[in-house]
């Protein structure tokens, strides 16, 4: 289950609307082993694609590094689909390399109604979870 | 005093559940090949027929190898070098 307040939820859907049509991705960071994500970190696209993100190498170094000076670590990896569903595609499960992580997927497609979803992905599989949005 | 390797989560099953090893070698390629001795199956997780896999990240010090020299990229004993797998995804 997925635990996250009313501020990072929002912040994550500006950022994908604010990027739509190009897919937005990010990090939310928060205190190591805790599962709770505190701090929202917007990446950069370095794809700036429709329809494939992928974070930009420097700037992963560089907020890898910081989450591990401040004894964070990624509790939730979000990125959004623009024209396709909330639900992680063959690559996302791919690439879903942080097996601690929280995967949410956002879905731009539809302009009225921001489809917020969470997963995790082990070993290739993919399980949703419910998300709780603590105002 | 060696080169430290810096081992992301999902590669530390090769790492007995390392985060950090050691290695020598004057290029990438000869660290990673020293790596390999003793870590089993590492080489093929970082390096495919192309060189250095697509979607891993290898950086020494601070910087990404690929603005560097890639496999041949030089490195010596007090060197860190970081592996990351990239993220990233699509709709397919």
């Amino acid at each position: 289950m997925l635990s996250i307040s009313r501020k990072l939820h929002d912040q994550i859907v500006a950022h994908a609307r604010a990027d739509h049509p190009d897919e937005a991705c990010g990090v939310l960071a928060g205190p190591a082993g805790r599962d709770r994500p505190e701090r929202f970190i917007a990446m950069m696209n370095a794809a700036r694609s429709p329809t494939f993100y992928e974070f930009d190498s420097t700037e992963h170094f560089r907020v890898w590094r910081e989450m591990e000076d401040r004894d964070e670590e990624p509790v939730v990896i979000y990125h959004s689909h623009t024209a396709t569903e909330a639900y992680p595609s063959r690559t996302d499960i791919s690439y879903a390399n942080e097996p601690g992580a929280h995967y949410v997927l956002v879905s731009t497609r539809d302009e009225s109604r921001t489809e917020f979803r969470s997963y995790r992905i082990l070993d290739g599989k993919v399980t949703e979870e419910p998300v709780t949005v603590v105002e | 005093m060696a080169i430290e390797v810096r081992i992301p989560t999902i590669l530390r099953t090769y790492t007995d559940g390392a985060k950090q090893v050691e290695g020598t070698g004057s290029t990438l390629d000869e660290l990673i090949t020293d790596l390999e001795q003793r870590h089993g199956g590492l080489r093929d997780r970082l390096v495919d027929h192309g060189g250095l896999r697509r979607f891993v990240n290898v950086y020494l010090n601070d910087e990404d190898v690929r603005f560097l020299a890639g496999l041949e990229t030089p490195v010596k004993d007090g060197d860190t070098v970081t592996v990351l797998p990239a993220v990233a995804g699509g709709n397919r």
